[in-house]
């Protein structure tokens, strides 16, 4: 069992838990995910671990309720246990070296977007950080992320906060206005991955993505979670869930994890398919 | 005089058109007075050839003989003392490859159901507890061992040693142990349940077993020996899933039969009360032949699909699985098209259909199996709106990579010493599917078992 010693509610769907994880938290690093079963009937589900404290032996997870899996979570309160948590599954993030970073995070991506920028800029990297939201009301973790960063952007949909328009319009204004970035860093819903490639692509700027397909053991064994990169097949729970954004097929990505939308709308509580959420 | 049937003794089983369409255990269990019929055709041949057969030495003449006595709780204690999980071997041994392959009886009619009378006897001691004695947790010897893995090769190390009076930990990745038995065999095969007992009888021995713990990444293998560990067995099963890299494999409607079985069997997508989604497919196409391909066909029919086709590129000859699965799967209305292969799955988002080739087999090659080439122009198109591959798997790559001095073959199996097992870093030992590939529940007991004698060996010289 796994208790929660925080609950936050971020907006009216996001929701942020500290759980008790000593041999997780000791071993966690920026862009590592978990898997989650909340109940003995509960699915296992994939989410990015968004920030950890050895010294508390906890872990952080930041997700958006989108499905029934989700909100099984959602539903438990401070001093609740959740039946299984293990991790810390993936390979961390290898930033390469990189000196002056974009990190683009759009709406609950940002949870991840957060310590991948704050691993960088303590490291002592220039980091632009470009969060993107739909509107002003959803926006989570601003004060956070203007802590870890050199620039912060913020950009909404509809203008109701910062800048009017999409995280790779703002992207492209950076790089056109004489940012040198050598490395950017891509996490949000697959199109929005999709597009920051397509942004950096023409600049041969190496970009990472954080994929989310559909996964069951995490540990490479169910093979749920083949992905395309460079024509090859691999595996996000052991060959990722990192890879470079310039390689991967986004619409096969897309393809596959539309797998259980029938029957997510059919029974209710078989709702995310083991999507991972970040 | 021995009973000179010329047949098995019949058991019981449900009926295929209502099995067909159910998760119960198809086979049912041999009554006393069957056991006892069927008993009674061993000729308890001086020699004892049916052991030979066995990977983990049962003493099969002698629990026979029990069982003649009507002594089941004592047949049971003499098949427990070489194997762990009887109850599990019973069930999924392929013995027609084994000790019946042995059997003399087999020569002139069928050799006795050596399998059906194993499982009698632990079905009976887990439905009278009362009469079998309570396992002795043995006196601690001092030393400690972690299990890597509580798949069938890791619990049968496990009890072993624990038996022994070591203090074992098995390090379990998933959020319960059984491995294989519990995420690949299905229900109607082996009920969960009967695993869950074997592994409480394991708990009872005193072995400790810690769920979620994926070593190679919460623990490495090295931190675990600094930990004070002083032998670790590792037994960490199948690994990624092989696809055959045609096109259309990207599709949705297209499983690896790892993912297909683990929501099924470890998930319990079937059950209305479960989370986990599970395709409910029309016609689904399954490509391989062995028990994990016949374990996918049955569970597609039993999650509705109306035909359910096997596709092997050999004949019924090479098929692997085993009989019993291939005679079930046929009696249940599994169509096998032999001499095919999938030369590419169809659909726009989602499959729907499958071309494929027919085959002819050749001469023997340098290995003396017949190798399959295609027949010209025999292609032809199958609708299916499932694709399920089951063309084995690699080892898990998770260790391998993450512990110095550990090597691995070009196929990512762990390399060990034939005699042993010991990998190439002293004091790991390994076995199971980690080091031979995909294979069977009882090589993976057998080489726990091997490992088990040998790591006593080196902690008891180690002592001295």
């Amino acid at each position: 069992m796994y208790k929660i010693l925080k609950r936050k509610q971020l907006n009216e769907n996001i929701v942020l838990m500290e759980i008790e994880a000593p041999y997780i938290a000791n071993k966690a690093k920026a862009g590592q995910f978990i898997i989650y079963r909340v109940d003995e009937y509960g699915e296992r589900v994939p989410l990015t671990i968004a920030d950890y404290d050895r010294v508390r032996g906890s872990i952080t997870i930041i997700f958006q309720t989108i499905g029934g899996s989700t909100k099984k979570l959602a539903a438990l309160n401070e001093g609740d246990s959740i039946l299984d948590v293990v991790g810390p599954l993936g390979t961390a993030t290898e930033y390469g070296g990189a000196k002056r970073v974009a990190v683009v995070g759009g709406g609950v991506g940002c949870a991840i977007a957060y310590p991948q920028a704050k691993a960088l800029f303590n490291a002592g990297a220039e980091v632009d950080l470009i969060a993107g939201f739909r509107d002003k009301s959803i926006i989570i973790l601003e004060d956070e992320m203007k802590a870890v960063c050199t620039d912060f952007h913020l950009c909404t949909d509809d203008g109701s906060a910062g800048y009017h328009g999409f995280v790779t319009n703002k992207l492209k204004e950076l790089i056109e206005g004489g940012k040198k970035f050598d490395l950017v860093i891509a996490i949000g819903p697959v199109p929005m991955m999709k597009f920051v490639c397509k942004t950096t692509e023409p600049y041969a700027i190496k970009t990472l993505v954080s994929l989310n397909p559909i996964m069951i053991d995490g540990t490479g064994m169910c093979g749920g979670c083949r992905v395309r990169v460079g024509g090859e097949l691999k595996y996000a729970c052991v060959d990722g869930p990192d890879f470079d954004g310039h390689m991967v097929d986004f619409d096969e990505l897309m393809k596959r994890n539309a797998t259980y939308r029938e029957q997510e709308k059919s029974h209710v509580c078989r709702i995310t398919g083991g999507v991972r959420n970040a | 005089m021995p009973n000179m049937q010329q047949n098995k003794t019949p058991v019981a089983e449900q009926e295929p058109a209502v099995r067909a369409r159910n998760f119960a255990e198809v086979t049912k269990c041999y009554t006393p007075d069957e056991a006892v019929n069927e008993a009674e055709r061993c000729l308890n041949c001086p020699n004892h050839p049916c052991m030979t057969g066995c990977p983990v030495s049962v003493r099969i003449p002698e629990f026979l003989s029990k069982i003649r006595e009507r002594k089941f709780a004592e047949a049971y204690g003499i098949i427990r003392a070489t194997n762990s999980l009887p109850a599990v071997s019973g069930r999924v041994c392929p013995q027609e490859r084994q000790c019946e392959s042995k059997c003399v009886r087999g020569m002139k009619g069928e050799p006795v159901a050596i399998g059906r009378l194993e499982r009698f006897c632990a079905d009976y001691a887990m439905n009278h507890p009362e009469e079998i004695a309570a396992a002795k947790k043995p006196e601690p010897n001092g030393h400690r061992v972690a299990i890597i893995g509580g798949g069938p090769a890791g619990l049968t190390c496990a009890g072993d040693l624990a038996a022994k009076g070591y203090e074992v930990t098995v390090y379990e990745a998933f959020h319960t142990a059984g491995g294989v038995l519990m995420y690949g065999i299905p229900e109607f095969r082996l009920p969960k349940a009967i695993v869950q007992k074997e592994i409480d009888g394991l708990k009872a021995m005193g072995v400790n077993i810690m769920t979620n713990m994926v070593v190679g990444r919460v623990i490495s293998v090295d931190e675990i020996i600094a930990g004070g560990c002083e032998a670790v067995f590792i037994g960490s099963g199948a690994g990624l899933p092989r696809f055959m890299g045609i096109e259309g494999e990207d599709l949705v409607g297209v499983y690896s039969a790892n993912e297909y079985l683990t929501r099924i069997n470890l998930m319990k997508a079937y059950l209305d009360e479960y989370d986990t989604p599970i395709r409910r497919s029309k016609n689904v196409a399954v490509i391989g032949g062995g028990n994990v391909a016949m374990d996918a066909a049955r569970s597609a029919l039993r999650l509705g699909a109306e035909k359910v086709y096997i596709i092997y590129r050999r004949s019924m000859e090479e098929l692997p699985a085993r009989r019993e699965e291939v005679h079930h799967a046929q009696e249940e209305g599994v169509e096998f098209l032999l001499l095919t292969n999938p030369k590419r799955i169809i659909g726009e988002d989602s499959v729907t259909a499958i071309e494929c080739v027919k085959m002819e087999l050749g001469e023997p090659d340098a290995s003396g199996r017949r190798s399959p080439r295609e027949v010209a122009g025999s292609n032809f198109m199958l609708e299916v709106d499932t694709v399920i591959m089951a063309l084995g798997t690699s080892p898990n790559p998770l260790i391998g990579r993450t512990t110095k001095g550990i090597e691995t073959d070009r196929r990512g199996c762990l390399v060990v010493n034939e005699e042993t097992n010991q990998t190439t870093k002293e004091g790991v030992y390994a076995g199971g599917d980690a080091v031979t590939g995909a294979a069977t529940v009882i090589l993976a007991m057998g080489a726990g078992k091997k490992a088990a004698a040998a790591i006593d060996e080196y902690l008891k010289k180690d002592k001295r």
